[in-house]
């Protein structure tokens, strides 16, 4: 039996890392995110873990980095700007294949921004953000349960690929307040062989992300290449809500699904026929899937609380030919259902003769 | 016949790759004669800095990590927080330590982290090819201050030391030299009480080694350690800054020398 309680995605999310077996967190105060690290101040130490407020966000990734290193689940959360200071230590935890959870509750940019819901850190999250050739595992959740599923699942993917995962929601999944039912604490963290343990009846070991002879680096490219390859066959998550035939079909991830959600119902009111595609893993991203539905439905509308950074990954997934249109509201603007439904009737009845549509 | 001299069991039989009359071969010869002393091998986990001792691990047999460049406190930390019982250094340079990692290094010290940080202070930026550091030493020539560092463009060396030795924190700080054999034993000797503060977990431990780059200072490295004696020591003074264990607190800089 699960326990179902009413809960905060930010503290919901928090007891998901403590179910998950996460007993260390380092992190540094930014708005919205804050819920997080208060809730894990007081959680950590009463189950034997530790919570260190960081001097910054490039401390709290650099000592998450060495709690990995020594074999621990770990993280670290923020927003924006915090993040945007995370990236050479997320690319370092990358290049040394350490796995850590990052928790991004994005806020508006650039710069200091604003503190509203977003989704402008879409490119940043699934590009990798820092230097060099990697990627992380990036998971999007867009309810209060999700928050609390996924970022047990994101600590699994992280161990199992040894990669470190980001968990990209915002100040909406943040703040609300949903039921939740919490998953029960059935902890089972993998042998971790390669941490930094002490040499005690094994040779020395090493992490680093250092390779200075010819060739090694290039090798090491494709190897972390190849993992992510894995990803993509194995890891793939996304919710479907389709029907047989469908003249248009939706596009949308995290908060901004949820009035997607609403546009569609109201649509299919009016009779038009739709479908949409929610990505939960944004990386790996689900473009098999939207290749194989634009294939039959030829019109695909991506909805996006940005300026169009998802709408890169959907024109490049979809059936050649298809027919791809976006409904973009950056910079804390909220697609109402009403403006999506609207957006839709003139998809199906124009086309895409304007290929984006800004308010 | 009695064996009185041998390479430490810690450090590897290889040639380093170090510049003529660079101290870093000798810090490393230090730091694995006390991780043999204190039995530490399988229980020790390095975190080398980004400079010249960034590869510590082709030399040290214990676990190392790697630490993004100056980030090495923080790392350490992290390592430290989930493993308590293991004993953590970093080893870190004056770029690394003194300008992009000081941060770090100073909220490392200030939490008393039961670390210890080897500060290899040679006031130059070795790895990447001789430019200023924030230990330049007032008209010292490197690649970036071609006409010798100036205060009124460059500000002033940083005595890193005299700065985190008075945090509360910190359970051990000394500023040792290595330019005679006599300074290497006394260098040894701090390393050993660096080492004791962290084993009795009395909190944050920290040895500065003043160190010579003959390269980078376009010198012999017989003319390197005569401007050590000159002109290194005349602003960076030796001496042991802080031992709560023998109550030394932190003291003015011209009586620090004479306590170590």
């Amino acid at each position: 039996m699960r326990d179902r309680r009413m809960m905060r995605g930010s503290i919901a999310l928090a007891e998901g890392a403590v179910t998950a077996g996460c007993r260390y967190y380092f992190g540094y105060p930014i708005t919205p995110q804050n819920e997080i690290s208060e809730r894990l101040a007081v959680r950590l130490p009463e189950v034997g873990g530790v919570f260190i407020q960081a001097e910054s966000e490039i401390a709290s990734i650099n000592m998450v980095l060495g709690a990995a290193a020594a074999g621990a689940r770990c993280m670290t959360s923020s927003s924006g700007p915090g993040i945007s200071l995370m990236q050479e230590g997320l690319s370092f935890l990358a290049g040394s294949e350490l796995p850590a959870l990052v928790v991004n509750i994005m806020r508006i940019g650039p710069g200091l921004g604003g503190l509203a819901a977003c989704q402008g850190d879409y490119w940043q999250a699934t590009r990798g953000g820092g230097h060099g050739d990697y990627r992380l595992i990036v998971l999007a959740p867009n309810s209060v349960q999700e928050m609390h599923d996924l970022t047990i699942k994101a600590f699994q993917l992280a161990d199992q690929y040894r990669n470190p995962a980001m968990i990209l929601a915002d100040a909406i999944l943040g703040q609300m307040m949903e039921p939740v039912s919490l998953a029960p604490p059935e902890v089972e963290i993998p042998a971790k062989p390669w941490a930094l343990t002490g040499a005690k009846g094994r040779s020395p070991q090493l992490i680093k992300s250092l390779y200075l002879a010819d060739g090694d680096m290039e090798k090491h490219n494709w190897r972390m290449y190849e993992k992510y390859q894995r990803l993509q066959e194995a890891e793939v998550l996304v919710e479907q809500d389709l029907e047989e035939h469908m003249d248009l079909i939706l596009v949308s991830f995290g908060s901004c699904s949820r009035m997607v959600n609403s546009a569609v119902n109201l649509a299919r009111a009016r009779g038009l026929k739709v479908g949409h595609i929610r990505p939960i893993t944004l990386y790996p991203f689900p473009g098999g899937i939207i290749r194989e539905i634009s294939r039959r439905v030829g019109k695909v509308l991506t909805v996006e609380m940005n300026t169009g950074q998802m709408w890169d990954d959907v024109r490049l997934s979809v059936h050649p030919g298809c027919q791809c249109r976006l409904l973009a509201r950056p910079g804390g603007g909220i697609p109402a259902p009403r403006q999506i439904l609207s957006e839709i009737e003139n998809f199906i009845k124009v086309g895409d003769i304007f290929a984006k549509s800004v308010r | 016949m009695q064996k009185v001299f041998a390479r430490p069991a810690t450090l590897l039989d290889k040639s380093f790759h170090f510049c003529s009359g660079c101290h870093h071969g000798i810090v490393h010869r230090l730091l694995c004669e006390m991780l043999d002393r204190f039995n530490l091998q399988e229980k020790a986990i390095g975190v080398p800095g980004v400079g010249c001792g960034v590869f510590l691990y082709d030399y040290i047999a214990v676990d190392v990590c790697e630490a993004p460049h100056g980030r090495a406190a923080a790392v350490a930390t992290g390592i430290k927080r989930v493993m308590p019982e293991h004993f953590v250094f970093t080893y870190q340079g004056d770029g690394d330590l003194g300008a992009i990692g000081i941060a770090e290094v100073i909220h490392a010290a200030n939490r008393g982290e039961k670390i210890t940080v080897i500060f290899v202070n040679n006031a130059v930026y070795g790895m990447t090819g001789g430019q200023m550091a924030p230990t330049t030493l007032l008209g010292q020539r490197t690649t970036t201050s071609p006409a010798g560092r100036d205060w009124r463009n460059d500000g002033y060396p940083l005595r890193i030391t005299e700065m985190l030795a008075p945090l509360d924190g910190v359970a051990f700080a000394a500023r040792v030299s290595l330019h005679t054999p006599g300074h290497v034993k006394k260098a040894r000797k701090a390393l050993q009480r660096a080492f004791e503060t962290q084993i009795e977990g009395r909190g944050f431990s920290f040895i500065e080694l003043v160190s010579a780059c003959p390269t980078n200072w376009y010198l012999t490295p017989q003319r390197a350690v005569e401007h050590i004696e000159r002109q290194m020591l005349a602003v960076f003074p030796l001496g042991l800054y802080k031992d709560t264990a023998a109550a030394v607190a932190p003291v003015k800089e011209e009586a620090a020398h004479v306590l170590l």
